[in-house]
């Protein structure tokens, strides 16, 4: 085979920092460590409320949703707003047969408003991407959900909750339950649990919701609920969708449940202080039990309450590299001219 | 006029002929191969081809060419001149036109519009089904006899088993060759990438290689029914080349191409989302493209296609999975098989008989030889001539290539089409 590069990682600038925030894929566990550590200072620690900080004041984001969605973007916006940026929010019904031209006219034409920021979801693999690719240099793009590719901002609220029960995610045995092929949201996780090495990743679920090869993922699959969630420290159940019964993946909500619902029982399987995750909107009775979801070791909504914190840090670090690379850019600059001006001299 | 081209290496695969000898042209016919001028011959111009190669020109069993419709970039004019950039004169092209390719009508069209450029010798291929939608049959008789040199669905293969039988058996008497691209459309699932380790990463829809081998399998079955002589086009799986060769083993009328990109690229192309990568069937594993390659070399694999599909700047610029699916493959072809030969250890003979002697068999047409009295098409190759792939200087209007900044060795330096200069390379001096 010839040798071919693959593309550089078009998320990270000069310096190796976050310019756009599209996958976790190549990134480092220092990026991570950031985002979350950042994520933390927004939060006052007794009370879990979230400041209002002016971090982002004069920028403008613009939340780009292809796709539909309410608490994604409900919580982009409210971390939008205290970090005091100015934003606007559209809701672009687009067709698959609509020429590319007007699909990038639209990005442009929304550019030109002056825009800082994007934050899109689409319903494509690989939209964010694509659309980091043909914005201006001054432009970021912040990946809210492509297709079944990534959400890389839900998986780091996750790791953000599981750091704050459990600290240190390395020495950690996670189970991922339910619908693995078809999630955004748990190819994320898996691979920030990945860069966090997390000492264990297993998905559990029927075999046609699991990927074909899990090698690709580095996780251990099992298709058996209790052997899969014995003993792990964390238990992250993902929401299944209804369209999963109509093309016959799986025969009913009620066969789903009985083989894989996360019922007190079960729980008690694995290690008594584990923690119990949800990415939301929950479907009581069919993923997880009522008493499970509301009890205890629930953490489904303190997850929806850091999902903003996590966002506000995600953009304010993204701003604040761009402004240290403008900075690095206008000492390399002066530090020419120096240079020219000494040799002159001399 | 009358030409004469000598000292070169003339390779010509249908005559079994590789050797440094003279071309001797007349009347836009070939008029002999030998040291010898044939009897009565004086050439009005010579040309010296010492060192060079001199090959049939290329038979093309899938190229796209534009025409009718504005789906696809380019026209007939401009892709029949990017043929011959690329060494090939005579060219199937496949009924997905707008409107299809299922009347007479649009068939005498492709043939004028193709007389008009006189560039190169384009064969249409008649759709199986009205509209290519799998129910009606075509006037299958009608587009014989107004030029059809085949049958085919293109990328719209027939879903419904029972129709397909009917268009098979209703084609066996009518002496035609029914190309059939095999893809259980259900199974494929609004795919656009091979189900593997790539597409579990990237998170894109997937097509198993179940869809096309469960539809091989099929079709297969069928054709031996109705002992109809079939064509399998663009296979992508290695579990295919297998299914084809037990079925030649007994003894099943069949043949079968892979196009050329499928033997160079893999999924691991489509890591990066580049939509330059999307091609139907999807590239598929490392393993696969092995089989396919090992296909070709033992015979089972009859035919290497370019699939030329020439694509407007603005449909592949698009979220991969929204992208039109498609290479502008014309004049990288040849290219491509050369490298084949030079960096995998492919024969030349096979290699140059799957583009020229082999697609010709195919179709029972008497291109892609250099056979005595047969039309004057060949190129003027030179082995040594290296050359790096520049999207924008291809001749297609199409600049749709995975392949650039490639490197590749062996240049087309002329291209003669019954007999006519059509192409010579622009880095030759005048």
């Amino acid at each position: 085979m010839i040798a071919r590069l693959s593309s550089p990682n078009i998320q990270l600038n000069e310096l190796g920092k976050l310019h756009h925030f599209l996958t976790l894929e190549g990134l480092k566990q220092h990026h991570l460590i950031e985002i979350l550590d950042t994520t933390k200072s927004f939060i006052n620690p007794n009370t879990n409320e979230i400041k209002k900080v002016p971090l982002l004041r004069g920028k403008s984001i613009m939340n780009l949703f292809f796709e539909p969605s309410t608490r994604t973007r409900t919580t982009f916006e409210i971390a939008e707003k205290r970090l005091s940026a100015d934003i606007s929010s559209l809701d672009i019904q687009t067709s698959a047969t609509k020429k590319g031209e007007s699909l990038l006219d639209t990005l442009w034409n929304l550019q030109a408003m002056q825009a800082d920021m994007f934050v899109i979801r689409h319903a494509q693999s690989g939209a964010a991407q694509f659309f980091a690719q043909h914005v201006a240099p001054h432009v970021h793009v912040l990946n809210a959900g492509d297709g079944q590719h990534a959400h890389p901002t839900q998986a780091m609220l996750d790791m953000f909750t599981i750091r704050k029960h459990k600290g240190d995610i390395f020495d950690l045995k996670i189970a991922i339950v339910g619908d693995v092929l078809h999630s955004r949201v748990v190819r994320s996780q898996i691979q920030a649990l990945s860069i966090l090495e997390a000492r264990e990743i297993r998905v559990v679920g029927p075999k046609t919701l699991m990927p074909e090869n899990p090698e690709a993922l580095g996780v251990h699959i099992y298709h058996d609920m209790e052997e899969g969630i014995a003993g792990v420290d964390v238990i992250i159940m993902v929401r299944l969708q209804n369209e999963r019964m109509t093309s016959a993946l799986i025969p009913s909500e009620k066969e789903f449940f009985k083989l894989y619902g996360l019922t007190e029982e079960r729980l008690a399987l694995a290690k008594p202080d584990a923690i119990v995750m949800h990415p939301g909107p929950i479907n009581r009775g069919v993923e997880i039990e009522s008493m499970v979801a509301d009890g205890s070791q629930s953490v489904i909504l303190e997850q929806v309450t850091y999902g903003i914190a996590v966002r506000m840090a995600v953009m304010s670090i993204i701003m604040s590299n761009a402004a240290q690379l403008s900075q690095y850019k206008a000492e390399q600059v002066a530090q020419t001219e120096q240079d020219r001006l000494q040799e002159e001299n001399a | 006029m009358r030409l004469a081209i000598s000292n070169g290496r003339v390779i010509d695969p249908a005559q079994n002929i590789d050797q440094i000898s003279n071309l001797y042209l007349s009347r836009g016919k070939i008029a002999g191969i030998g040291e010898q001028s044939p009897e009565g011959f004086s050439a009005d111009k010579e040309i010296d081809a010492t060192g060079k190669w001199i090959l049939p020109g290329l038979v093309d069993l899938q190229a796209r060419l534009g025409e009718p419709g504005s789906h696809y970039a380019g026209s007939i004019a401009s892709e029949t001149k990017a043929a011959v950039a690329g060494g090939i004169t005579s060219i199937c092209c496949p009924p997905d036109t707008a409107p299809v390719n299922d009347s007479q009508a649009v068939t005498e069209l492709l043939q004028r519009r193709a007389r008009q450029a006189a560039t190169a010798f384009v064969m249409p291929i008649g759709a199986l089904t009205q509209a290519l939608k799998g129910e009606r049959l075509s006037s299958i008789y009608a587009l014989k006899q107004a030029g059809c040199v085949a049958l085919s669905q293109a990328n719209q293969p027939i879903q419904n088993a029972l129709t397909l039988k009917n268009a098979l058996e209703y084609t066996a008497s009518h002496d035609i060759v029914v190309m059939l691209r095999c893809e259980d459309s259900q199974l494929k699932n609004q795919g656009v990438a091979h189900s593997g380790m790539v597409s579990t990463r990237m998170g894109l829809p997937e097509i198993p290689p179940s869809a096309e081998t469960s539809a091989l399998a099929r079709d297969l079955i069928l054709v031996e029914e109705t002992g109809i002589r079939a064509h399998f086009s663009q296979l992508s799986c290695a579990r295919s080349v297998e299914m084809i060769a037990d079925a030649k083993k007994r003894g099943l009328p069949i043949t079968c191409d892979v196009a050329i990109h499928q033997l160079h690229l893999t999924e691991m192309d489509v890591l990066g989302f580049n939509s330059l990568f999307h091609v139907t069937p999807p590239l598929r594993s490392m393993q696969d493209r092995e089989a396919l390659l090992n296909g070709l070399k033992t015979g089972v694999i009859d035919a290497i296609v370019s699939d030329h599909t020439p694509i407007h700047k603005d449909d592949k610029l698009l979220p991969f999975g929204e992208s039109l699916p498609g290479i502008s493959g014309l004049e990288t072809l040849l290219p491509l098989l050369l490298k084949l030969v030079n960096d995998y250890g492919l024969d030349l003979m096979t290699a140059i008989r799957s583009v020229t002697h082999n697609p010709a068999s195919i179709l029972g047409i008497h291109t892609g030889s250099l056979n005595q009295n047969q039309s004057a098409d060949f190129c003027i190759l030179d082995p040594n001539g290296y050359w790096t792939l520049d999207p924008e200087k291809m001749v297609s209007e199409g600049k749709n290539t995975p392949f650039k900044g490639w490197e590749f060795i062996g240049t087309i330096e002329q291209t003669f089409f019954q007999g006519r200069p059509v192409y010579r390379n622009p880095t030759l001096p005048k």
